[in-house]
């Protein structure tokens, strides 16, 4: 297989001038003929802080560099300096598009490491975080992909829905973003009926607006002559990659870790995985359309089935006791106080617990010396290892496709960057 | 017979003298592999017919803070055929901490590789583009090594100039 070959412009001098000290360069040669164009960090359509250095032959993309590293605050740091309770709310900050589906996926890791398993009820509040952490992130990406191309319309469509999962989000966990709703064997609070309420109303209107931007977009000119055929990747070079999610999807290949290694109540339910074979720009947005729509119905299958129950696992020395009963209970304070100050003792041993988020596939491997601090948490985040993508699918391309690519990845540089 | 036990086999009849150790946790079936022959060994879980490890999920560095074999290197291995992963396990010495990069057998191991080396200073022999990956360039420390400080050494970022 053909190593990458964007080694060119990494060496030349222009790039160093650039990475130098962002300045004008001074051509020399007047009949050199290609460029260096530096967009981002600060650019809108990077979608938060991506860098990407493009050479260009006109407005043709010769090569393109993706930097990343501008929102890197050292999150596998911070996990190894505190306990695994403690790291839960840096979590929201990884993908911030989708905290909950983060909260669950983290969880799950320290759960298969200490072996915990949570009661039925949470485990379908933890399936329909996910799956409304989906539909939000898609939303977005949908939304502004459109804008990017030059719609802005949709993105307007898709945050008017997206306000009303965080409406959702506030009656749950009392937050809109920072939401930090799970708990190591179980979850901050319970699911209550006004919830189901909220997302019924939002269940039954969605398939109407769904249906409102696709007649607005699917047979709008412009917005499919700027994503058709614009991006594609190869179903050999998708998989050698390694990416995942919507991307791997629309490639042609099934893999879906909710169908494929099932987690959670997942193997209950039942839904679709999407699948497009284009692989450009435009089959991306036909596999997140039609996505949403899947995990709308995984949503009404769980407000259906959605048990009574406890939501935390009876386990006092690994899960945190209720606030009520800390302050009557001799035994919670006990444990509560050793939780807190101690952390949990899990064995000695490594996990790895990958979840299908809705960038791909978002996992945590924990290195676990035994005490109540990972020695290592890695954190593997699908947006990074999707823009590693970037590269392949500009070259060639025109200067003006390279939002449309960044849109169709839909990277979250938090995550990214962790 | 389990795919684990399946992979365990066929990694031992091929390579016999490789495997150094094996282990499973939690279902994780986690084989540590002779530095020397990484790469032989990523090669053919890749092209194996049957085994078919042909996606790179993950590749984490860590730094166990011990005299010897002070790093190890995890690759984190997906086979969408048999719909499983598979983990090798690489120990790497301070003295010379190099290993083989595998970005010849799957393209994506590229930036895992990079930021393996930005994080705990591995350097990746054969690499294509061996940058750091988060940090600028011209920093001198690897901060996910257990001797750098939680909050940094001071000045070791330079602040652009005014």
């Amino acid at each position: 297989m053909p190593v990458r070959t964007v080694e060119e412009p990494v060496k030349s001098r222009l790039l160093s001038a650039l990475e130098d000290q962002d300045t004008t360069v001074m051509i020399d040669d007047a009949l050199e003929n290609t460029m260096v164009l530096n967009m981002g960090p600060q650019h809108p359509a990077t979608h938060g802080v991506l860098r990407v250095l493009v050479k260009l032959d006109g407005e043709t993309v010769v090569a393109a560099v993706p930097e990343l590293g501008y929102l890197h605050r050292g999150y596998e740091k911070i996990a190894e300096n505190s306990s695994y309770h403690e790291f839960i709310p840096h979590t929201d900050r990884l993908d911030y598009l989708s905290p909950l589906s983060n909260n669950v996926g983290y969880v799950l890791a320290v759960e298969k490491l200490i072996g915990v398993e949570v009661p039925r009820r949470a485990q379908f509040i933890r399936v329909m975080c996910c799956e409304m952490a989906r539909i939000a992130s898609h939303l977005v990406a949908g939304g502004a992909l459109a804008m990017d191309v030059g719609a802005l319309t949709v993105l307007l469509w898709a945050f008017r829905e997206r306000e009303k999962l965080m409406d959702i989000y506030d009656v749950l966990c009392g937050a809109r973003f920072t939401t930090s709703y799970t708990r190591i064997g179980g979850l901050q609070q319970d699911w209550t009926t006004q919830c189901t309420s909220m997302l019924t109303r939002f269940l039954d209107e969605f398939d109407n607006n769904v249906a409102e931007v696709e007649t607005l977009l699917l047979a709008n000119r412009i917005f499919i002559d700027r994503c058709e055929n614009v991006g594609y990747l190869s179903r050999a070079e998708v998989i050698g990659l390694g990416l995942t999610g919507p991307l791997l999807r629309a490639a042609g290949v099934p893999r879906d870790l909710r169908r494929d290694n099932p987690y959670l109540v997942y193997s209950e339910l039942d839904f679709e995985v999407i699948t497009a074979t284009e692989s450009d720009v435009l089959a991306r947005f036909y596999v997140r359309l039609a996505e949403m729509k899947e995990s709308a119905r995984i949503l009404r299958q769980c407000l259906d089935k959605l048990p009574q129950g406890p939501i935390n696992a009876q386990e006092a020395k690994r899960v945190l006791p209720k606030k009520e009963r800390i302050y009557t209970k001799m035994e919670e304070l006990i444990h509560d106080f050793m939780l807190i100050n101690l952390g949990i003792d899990p064995p000695v041993g490594e996990v790895y617990q990958g979840i299908e988020s809705s960038k791909g596939e978002f996992g945590i491997f924990i290195v676990s010396d035994g005490t109540g601090q990972p020695w290592r948490m890695k954190i593997r985040s699908p947006s990074a290892m999707n823009l590693q993508a970037l590269p392949k699918m500009l070259k060639g391309g025109m200067i003006s496709d390279i939002v449309a690519v960044i849109g169709s990845i839909d990277p979250v540089m938090g995550e990214a960057d962790k | 017979m389990s795919m684990n036990e399946r992979i365990l086999e066929k990694l031992r009849s091929s390579f016999p003298e490789s495997i150094e150790s094996e282990n499973m946790f939690r279902n994780d079936l986690t084989a540590q592999i002779r530095k020397s022959d990484i790469l032989r060994v990523c090669r053919f879980l890749c092209d194996d017919a049957e085994l078919a490890f042909d996606m790179i999920i993950d590749l984490v560095g860590t730094d166990m803070y011990r005299p010897s074999a002070r790093f190890e290197i995890v690759y984190n291995l997906y086979s969408l055929k048999n719909k499983c992963y598979a983990r090798l396990k690489v120990a790497v010495d301070e003295n010379e901490a190099a290993v083989d990069s595998v970005t010849s057998v799957w393209e994506g191991a590229d930036w895992h590789e990079r930021e393996a080396y930005d994080m705990i200073g591995v350097k990746f022999t054969g690499h294509p583009d061996h940058r750091r990956m988060y940090m600028p360039e011209e920093f001198e420390y690897h901060p996910l090594r257990k001797d750098f400080p939680l909050m940094g050494v001071p000045d070791s970022i330079p602040l652009p100039r005014k």
